[in-house]
């Protein structure tokens, strides 16, 4: 691999090994007291981000240092983006300070692209950790790590994504790879946050979820994206919650071995009631464990094979 | 070039069988016998106890567990075993494509404090037993750590010595040492090949 810009495109053979290699990584460290690699000793990784993130940056970040890469934090708020740098600038001296690898988190759907298009010159390798409302590709891969661990081959089964479709990276990035591993993927959400051309994503969509629940493998609730909405979308958070929200009644229609994630940061009682974030089938306390084995692997595929020439 | 220093039984596309299956098993046997007498696992001696056999992935875990076998059949000691992948530990990941991980299975006691003997096919540079010993330090300290290898092919690129070895082999470096075991290939037989790849 080059880059990690999307998971559309990214053929079943290379997410599978990405995903072979986190599972391989999470057993490798189990249990250990030294929770440290060699593997990437003497690279360079430097996470840009201008959004705010908690997981994303601290699972990355924690990947590179138990690989023993020298992982460099760089904010957009604490930078020169502040003084009007542009992304461009910014990314060439950080490439020309020696990064490997770059990880960017932007406002912009397509940045990870562009920077991956700039510094692919000087051999700077580029990871997109969400580009505006475009794609989030390691959650797409933390995820599938999670269903996989839970279901097993996900060849065959059905999943759900539920929510606001229409601001989220992270389904469009899912739907994309759960289809590479062959699972039937349902979209649910109220008609005015479904963006336009999702019939090409290959996969149903719904404005109902009941009728959905007693047939599906996993459902993935998606966080109502407030900051990206200027206009009312639906009448009120309580209609919301009252029409797609996950509560107990609902999860009560779902089969016995079906598996509750969500990417996070969760509203607790808008889209995901308390009680079921907190079930034994709710994964998500395991997606966040399971996203710095993800990253570990993802920087072990890009970082580690041999040197692709520039 | 073809270079069939040795008389042997070369085939037109340049193999020499070093060890038939039957060689194989009494290679092992022969390593189980000397592993029991060294270690000397067999014995009252209470510091003698603790030996825990790690197979290097691939073929080192099948060799691990025949050892194992063996050693049981002979002393009637049963010893513990695991598998320790050295992937992440390699020196020379740059220098080729990515590989897939192999996985690792430490017994449940751990390696605190036993003997630890690590079992590999082949010996050649002794890198990857360099990266053995690095995997080992972050898995735990044992009181000792002996090296078993079915081939010694020479040419070694750092201090590292086997303590138990089945056939020393002298091989050109353009040559290759093909280990296949049951478990994985199908059939048991150790060939010398010429090599695609000159190093």
């Amino acid at each position: 691999m080059r880059h990690l810009l999307t998971t559309e495109g990214l053929d079943a053979a290379s997410a599978t090994a990405v995903l072979d290699t986190a599972d391989s990584l999470k057993q490798t460290l189990l249990g250990r007291e030294v929770r440290k690699l060699p593997t990437l000793r003497g690279r360079t990784v430097m996470t840009m981000f201008y959004e705010n993130s908690t997981r994303t940056r601290v699972s990355f970040e924690v990947a590179g240092k138990w690989m023993s890469a020298d992982v460099i934090n760089v904010s957009a708020s604490a930078s020169s983006v502040g003084k009007g740098e542009s992304l461009r600038d910014t990314a060439l001296t950080l490439s020309a300070a020696g990064a490997d690898c770059v990880i960017l988190r932007h406002p912009a759907s397509g940045a990870a692209h562009r920077l991956a298009g700039w510094l692919d010159e000087a051999g700077t390798q580029v990871v997109n950790a969400g580009d505006g409302m475009h794609e989030h590709p390691t959650q797409a891969l933390l995820d599938a790590a999670t269903l996989r661990e839970r279901l097993g081959d996900l060849g065959g089964r059905r999943i759900a994504v539920v929510g606001d479709l229409l601001h989220s990276r992270v389904a469009r990035s899912n739907v994309h790879l759960l289809r590479t591993l062959g699972a039937e993927v349902v979209l649910v959400a109220p008609p005015t946050l479904v963006p336009q051309g999702i019939e090409h994503w290959g996969a149903r969509v719904s404005h109902e979820l009941d009728p959905e629940l007693p047939g599906l493998d996993a459902v993935m609730l998606l966080r109502v994206q407030a900051e990206r909405m200027h206009g009312g979308f639906f009448p009120s958070a309580r209609e919301y919650s009252i029409a797609y929200g996950l509560n107990e009644r609902r999860m009560a229609k779902l089969p016995e071995h079906a598996v509750v994630l969500h990417p996070g940061p969760m509203l607790r009682g808008m889209e995901i009631a308390s009680a079921v974030a907190d079930s034994p089938r709710a994964a998500i306390t395991e997606q966040v464990r399971n996203g710095v084995h993800v990253r570990m692997a993802v920087l072990y595929h890009l970082l580690a094979g041999e040197e692709i020439a520039a | 070039m073809a270079s069939r220093r040795q008389a042997g039984a070369a085939d037109p596309a340049g193999q020499r069988e070093l060890l038939s299956a039957g060689d194989v098993a009494r290679t092992v046997a022969r390593i189980a016998h000397q592993i029991i007498e060294k270690t000397a696992l067999d014995t009252a001696d209470p510091g003698a106890a603790g030996v825990v056999l790690l197979g290097v992935p691939t073929r080192g875990a099948p060799l691990a567990g025949r050892l194992a076998a063996r050693i049981a059949e002979f002393s009637g000691v049963t010893v513990d075993t695991g598998t320790l992948d050295i992937t992440l530990y390699r020196d020379d990941l740059r220098k080729r494509p990515n590989r897939p991980l192999e996985p690792s299975s430490l017994p449940s006691g751990g390696i605190d404090d036993k003997l630890v003997v690590l079992v590999d096919d082949v010996l050649f540079s002794g890198r990857t037993v360099r990266a053995a010993l690095d995997a080992l330090r972050d898995q735990g300290r044992p009181r000792a750590v002996q090296l078993a290898v079915l081939v010694d092919r020479g040419h070694r690129e750092l201090p590292i010595r086997a303590d138990y070895v089945g056939k020393n082999v002298p091989t050109s470096r353009r040559e290759e040492v093909a280990v296949r075991l049951s478990e994985i290939d199908g059939a048991d037989s150790v060939v010398l090949r010429r090599s695609e790849e000159v190093r």
